[in-house]
């Protein structure tokens, strides 16, 4: 089987440092996969050398079947990404953004038109599509970057902290946003703090101190924890460390 | 290429959106070219003179009222002791003394030769220079006049020397300030604003979403180059339409070679901010970087201190500063009508110096650290 995502030891050091310490796991294409850890833990870390963005250490990594180690710029096409840092053009109406961003990407002019209209729709945004990004909402940010993110087709997506300092209603619509993609066969690498939120995903991984502790399904994993749900599944494991 | 277009759509929505932006770089230039042409010239008038005359003659009137009359000096008081002006002088009242030893018409008239001693105040040694000069220039004349008038059967001073300045025939200084003050404040603008402007990107965090696209760091950097560059042309014209709306600069030369030239140099000061941004942190770093640079590069640029009288070292050290050679080719091409095959060589060594820069920025460039 081809993996969406792939990493054998993969670490990266900063001086005596270690953030991500010879991680390795798989992700199979579709699936919805947890990145948990609490802050520091080397989520980001991890998931800016999968993007490309910080060069490893040592270890590899294959995303989209591609060795982002050697080839980093062949995965970029492929992939989206949603910074933790909300990294669209503040300065930028909605609609600006979206076009500069189907630009860069080489989208047709006619299909940055056309999908405008449709990403404006479907995030209800219609009647902001002129304002500045300033002014909106975090919520509304947040799923116009995760919009902005699909907006080539990719079929791997990476969303660092999507939904942190979003309330619990705007949280639920975007998770509702994830499984639609999903449902359409992209592979969704999330991390978040949030312990509700790893219920939502097909599998999840609990990072401490750069290094994997646990891999498994919630279900499974609130069994061998013996917990009754994710919040407690994460206390047992970071007493542990 | 279409990429890059989206890139440059995207920057002249955010210069013009941006308040301070628009006003700056269309202000900038105007004020600057008339202040500083104004007031930051070489020429240096309404010198205080101070006077000690022990002769009292009708001579030593004379040559007073002349130094009053020249218009580079205005007689602050006239005294008979020279410890007085003494202190005049080391108060900073006056800049320059006048000392007319006693029997200074006396002397004249019989020996045909008188003496008089001007001091001057050297802590400014261009303005003390200069003023000796002016003085030794305005006794001199009298002289002459005297010598001429008053003797006639006495023969004039063998050898005269008559003065006359190519190019610049009034000594206008502010002909002469004009284009080197344009081509320092372009400089200055464009180097500053690409630097911060791509430091600010990284601050803000909205670089990491580009470098996460397939965007290619060429595509990137010319995105980025565009906008100023066209700035830059701009500038140009706003700076030269000053020029010759208030100060009635000429323009000798080909205005079209004078907007080729900047489109070559302009690239320069680009790529010398982009360079400095691929190393600056903040852009408080990138701040005090540029200005490091930039400072060196107007102060030895020609504008202030003639390039020739520099030593032999710090000429050789400013073929690497590309002011220099804006400055020095606006001067010929505007005010001595240069023709491109006069200024070639100046042109293709900014030719090269832009690629070369350039070509570091694109090299040092990462989109992965």
């Amino acid at each position: 089987m081809d993996y969406a995502i792939q990493t054998d030891h993969l670490t990266k050091t900063f001086g005596n440092f270690t953030a991500v310490n010879a991680i390795s796991f798989e992700v199979a294409p579709g699936e919805i996969f947890g990145f948990l850890g609490a802050n520091g833990a080397g989520k980001t870390t991890a998931l800016k050398m999968l993007t490309g963005l910080l060069k490893p250490s040592s270890g590899q990594a294959w995303v989209a079947g591609i060795d982002v180690t050697r080839k980093p710029e062949h995965v970029k096409r492929r992939i989206g990404y949603m910074s933790q840092k909300f990294s669209l053009y503040e300065d930028l109406t909605v609609r600006e953004n979206i076009r500069l961003y189907g630009g860069i990407y080489g989208l047709k002019r006619t299909d940055i038109k056309s999908k405008t209209t449709t990403l404006l729709e479907k995030l209800q945004l219609e009647p902001y599509a002129d304002q500045l990004v300033v002014g909106l909402p975090l919520g509304w940010r947040q799923k116009l970057a995760f919009s902005v993110a699909l907006l080539h087709e990719p079929r791997i997506v990476f969303l660092d902290e999507p939904t942190s300092g979003v309330d619990p209603l705007t949280r639920r619509q975007f998770w509702d946003l994830i499984y639609e993609a999903a449902h359409t066969g992209v592979t969704l690498m999330v991390t978040t703090h949030y312990m509700d939120e790893a219920e939502y995903c097909n599998r999840v991984s609990i990072m401490v101190d750069g290094k994997i502790e646990a891999l498994d399904t919630p279900r499974n994993m609130k069994k061998a924890f013996a917990a009754t749900d994710m919040d407690e599944v994460f206390r047992k494991l970071a007493r542990q460390a | 290429m279409r990429t890059v277009l989206y890139l440059v759509q995207k920057e002249f929505l955010q210069i013009f959106r941006n308040k301070f932006m628009l006003p700056m770089l269309l202000v900038m230039p105007v004020v600057q070219t008339i202040l500083l042409s104004f007031a930051a010239n070489y020429e240096v008038k309404n010198l205080s003179l101070g006077v000690v005359d022990h002769d009292l003659s009708p001579m030593s009137r004379q040559l007073v009222a002349t130094f009053g009359a020249s218009g580079y000096f205005k007689v602050y008081n006239t005294v008979f002791s020279s410890k007085i002006a003494d202190a005049d002088l080391a108060r900073d009242r006056t800049d320059l003394i006048l000392e007319i030893p006693p029997h200074f018409e006396r002397d004249y008239v019989r020996e045909g030769a008188g003496k008089v001693a001007i001091t001057a105040n050297a802590i400014n040694a261009v303005k003390a220079g200069l003023a000796i000069g002016y003085a030794s220039n305005i006794v001199r004349a009298y002289s002459l006049n005297e010598a001429t008038t008053a003797a006639v059967n006495r023969p004039p001073a063998a050898i005269q020397v008559e003065y006359s300045n190519w190019y610049n025939p009034l000594l206008d200084y502010k002909t002469f300030m004009v284009p080197g003050i344009l081509g320092e404040i372009i400089s200055l603008i464009i180097c500053f604003l690409t630097a911060l402007n791509i430091v600010r990107e990284r601050e803000v965090g909205t670089i990491e979403q580009l470098n996460v696209t397939p965007i290619q760091k060429w595509q990137f950097i010319l995105g980025k180059l565009m906008p100023f560059w066209m700035i830059s042309l701009v500038m140009m014209t706003v700076g030269l339409s000053v020029g010759w709306l208030v100060f009635r600069i000429p323009m000798l030369g080909n205005l079209w070679l004078v907007f080729a030239y900047t489109l070559v140099f302009a690239p320069c000061m680009l790529g010398i901010g982009f360079l400095i941004s691929n190393f600056a942190e903040s852009q408080q770093q990138a701040m005090f970087t540029a200005w490091f640079f930039l400072l060196i590069f107007i102060l030895m640029c020609g504008l202030f201190t003639p390039v020739d009288s520099m030593p032999e070292w710090a000429q050789r050290l400013n073929m690497i500063n590309p002011v220099k050679y804006f400055v020095e080719f606006m001067r010929l091409v505007l005010l001595k009508g240069a023709t491109f095959a006069d200024i070639q060589q100046n042109f293709f060594t900014v030719l090269g110096y832009a690629a070369v820069v350039n070509g570091l920025a694109v090299w040092t460039y990462r989109k992965r650290v």
